[in-house]
């Protein structure tokens, strides 16, 4: 699903070279569910960029399902997160003027190929799903901060995407919320086989997925899979 | 994205910041409206102006005095006593003509009672009636009989008969003095309209012969008397130029002169209408010009509004980039929401300018009587597609420094 071969991301400020990546490579298969760990500065915001298409590295191939990202066109980037990619960000990033169904159906907007109808069906599906049929009409503002992550989770599924990145998905959320958060994502993977790349700095988030990537000064310290132990099974 | 979701995310984005809003359009409404209003006006002047040389009579031609030349220096245009009566019966003789004579360039004290009024005295012959295209409200014109026997009768203008009688009625019959002189009222015409020196209510007509011989008294040229018009009319409007060709040969005939050295002007009602419509088309641009201006200020308004809309929501338009908005989607968003911005204030503009033309309408300017504004379709669709284009003028800029926008950094952008 993701092949990354020794890609760097080199930063310029002034006439200074700041190395973000010195060389990444991994395999991330279909249906896994991986943790990308590190410290800041360690570079794993810069991986998450290029990983969700939204920058490119300055060398190096990406192959997101067999295609080279790495060589497409801004607009032809754009086409791929919005048909492969669904993001959830840690300050959760909805459009307050929007209502909640309209944010989630953002990215269909942006698809063109569908009726106003068949948008609709399919948000109100996803947000019941994710336990917000009630609040279709209301703003984000309104909501809790779980519930506004759970908005944009629906956002991120909308789109039937084979990959969801989420970076720091439950860093502002308290610790019984971000539990929930992470039991619906990780309830993603095992119904519907998602591919789950979460970017965090919490051992605990880490320690529930099958697979750590840590990274260190822009390169891979370790690729191990994750401790079975803590991985908890609670469904949504 | 499809085109009503991106009219109804710009009302949306429009509405959540009212006030800011309503004052972008309002420098908008401001320019459409002087533009319309401006227009309506020049037009509406345009307009009078037409009809009123029209209601002087259609199909004239008029021949006038040129300048004396006395060892090459010229006088004014008209001042040439070379015009004579004799002229006037030459030029009747022609074929597709009637011809007759005038003078005018006198002004004259009329007196009635205590009642007093100075205004222009109009020598004529009976002809003038037709050719002034003149109505009677009450009593008859100058007669051929009148006007050989030099009769003292005296017509009055409408204005006239209202300055020294207070009304119209009963006046045909009354004395008045010109000059000291009696007269007796003949008739009174039917008001006409007309504002300042062109107010054509406000005239006298007495028969040229007691004109010449008996009130202002006359200069001679050639044995004849001196006149310092001739009004002519043609039969109909496609003989115009035959009879201006016509009748500039006779009188160079008459007046052995050449082109170029004539002591006489001749010109049509046309070459009037051309030269007001001229002036009055020269108006219209220029109010236009310095309505269009503030539309102008308008929309370096709505520039200045959507400059500062697209950093405020930077962020907006790197999520907008994350979930798949391609850099045309953007580029449409923000253009979409600056030309809904000047369409609005184009609407309301036009609603608005139609009516401020309208109310300028009822009221009377320097005394004259009120030009009716003329609005059309055209400047009404001119001003809307004006204002739309003042917005997508203005708008690009802003939504193009917004679709070129990285993803990242505007993420990353608080």
């Amino acid at each position: 699903m993701i092949d990354v071969r020794d890609i760097t991301k080199i930063y310029r400020l002034g006439s200074v070279e700041v190395p973000a990546l010195r060389g990444v490579s991994f395999n991330i298969a279909r249906g896994e569910v991986v943790a990308i760990m590190g410290q800041s500065g360690s570079g794993k915001s810069t991986l998450m960029n290029i990983i969700g298409c939204l920058d490119l590295p300055t060398s190096g191939e990406y192959y997101l399902d067999g295609q080279n990202v790495a060589a497409l066109e801004e607009d032809q980037l754009a086409e791929v997160r919005n048909r492969k990619i669904g993001f959830v960000f840690q300050q959760f990033n909805l459009l307050p003027r929007l209502s909640v169904q309209r944010n989630a159906e953002l990215p269909l907007a942006y698809d063109g190929n569908l009726s106003q109808r068949e948008i609709t069906r399919r948000s109100s599906e996803i947000l019941r799903a994710v336990g917000l049929g009630e609040r279709m009409h209301h703003r984000p503002t309104e909501l809790s901060g779980g519930q506004q992550q759970r908005v944009a989770i629906a956002r991120a599924l909308i789109n039937q995407p084979d990959l969801i990145l989420a970076d720091e998905p439950t860093g502002n959320l308290d610790s019984h919320t971000g539990a929930e958060i992470m039991n619906l994502l990780l309830g993603l993977n095992r119904d519907q086989g998602l591919t789950l790349v979460i970017v965090t700095h919490d051992p605990h988030i880490a320690a529930q997925t099958q697979r750590i990537i840590r990274l260190k000064d822009g390169l891979i310290e370790g690729d191990e899979a994750a401790p079975q132990t803590t991985t908890q099974a609670v469904s949504v | 994205m499809k085109l009503y979701r991106l009219l109804i995310e710009a009302l949306e984005s429009l509405n959540a910041n009212k006030l800011r809003s309503i004052l972008t359009v309002l420098g908008i409404v401001i320019g459409v409206a002087a533009v319309i209003a401006m227009l309506g006006i020049g037009r509406g002047a345009q307009a009078s102006i037409t009809s009123r040389i029209e209601s002087m009579g259609t199909n004239l031609v008029y021949v006038t005095p040129g300048a004396t030349s006395q060892g090459g220096v010229q006088s004014a245009a008209g001042s040439a006593g070379t015009l004579t009566l004799d002229d006037a019966d030459a030029l009747a003789e022609l074929p597709n003509v009637s011809a007759v004579a005038s003078v005018t360039n006198s002004f004259v004290q009329v007196v009635y009672s205590s009642n007093n009024t100075r205004t222009r005295l109009m020598g004529v012959t009976p002809g003038y009636q037709e050719v002034g295209s003149l109505t009677l409200e009450d009593g008859e014109f100058i007669s051929e009989a009148a006007q050989n026997a030099r009769s003292l009768v005296v017509v009055l203008g409408n204005q006239v008969a209202q300055d020294l009688f207070g009304s119209t009625a009963g006046v045909v019959g009354q004395k008045v003095r010109l000059n000291g002189q009696p007269y007796k009222v003949i008739g009174v015409l039917a008001a006409k309209g007309g504002t300042g020196f062109m107010n054509q209510d406000d005239q006298v007509f007495i028969p040229l012969s007691t004109a010449l011989y008996r009130l202002v008294g006359g200069a001679r040229f050639r044995g004849s008397s001196v006149i310092s018009q001739i009004t002519i009319k043609a039969s109909d409007a496609k003989t115009v130029d035959q009879v201006v060709q016509e009748a500039t040969r006779l009188m160079r005939e008459r007046h052995e002169t050449v082109e170029g050295a004539d002591d006489f002007t001749i010109t049509t009602q046309q070459d009037t209408l051309d030269a007001a419509t001229q002036v009055s088309d020269t108006l219209t641009v220029f109010l236009g010009g310095i309505a269009g201006i503030s539309l102008l200020v308008g929309g370096i308004g709505i520039m200045n509004i959507m400059l500062t809309t697209v950093t405020e929501r930077t962020h907006e338009i790197g999520l907008r980039k994350a979930v798949g908005a391609k850099r045309q989607d953007i580029l449409l968003q923000f253009l979409v929401e600056s030309m809904v911005l000047s369409l609005l204030g184009g609407l309301i503009g036009v609603a608005l300018g139609w009516g401020a033309s309208q109310m300028m309408g009822q009221v009377q300017i320097l005394g004259s009587s009120a030009i009716t504004p003329v609005v059309g379709v055209d400047s009404i669709l001119l001003a809307t597609f004006f204002s739309m284009a003042v917005g997508l003028f203005f708008g690009i800029y802003p939504a193009t420094r917004a679709a070129r926008l990285q993803p990242v950094e505007a993420l990353r952008y608080e």
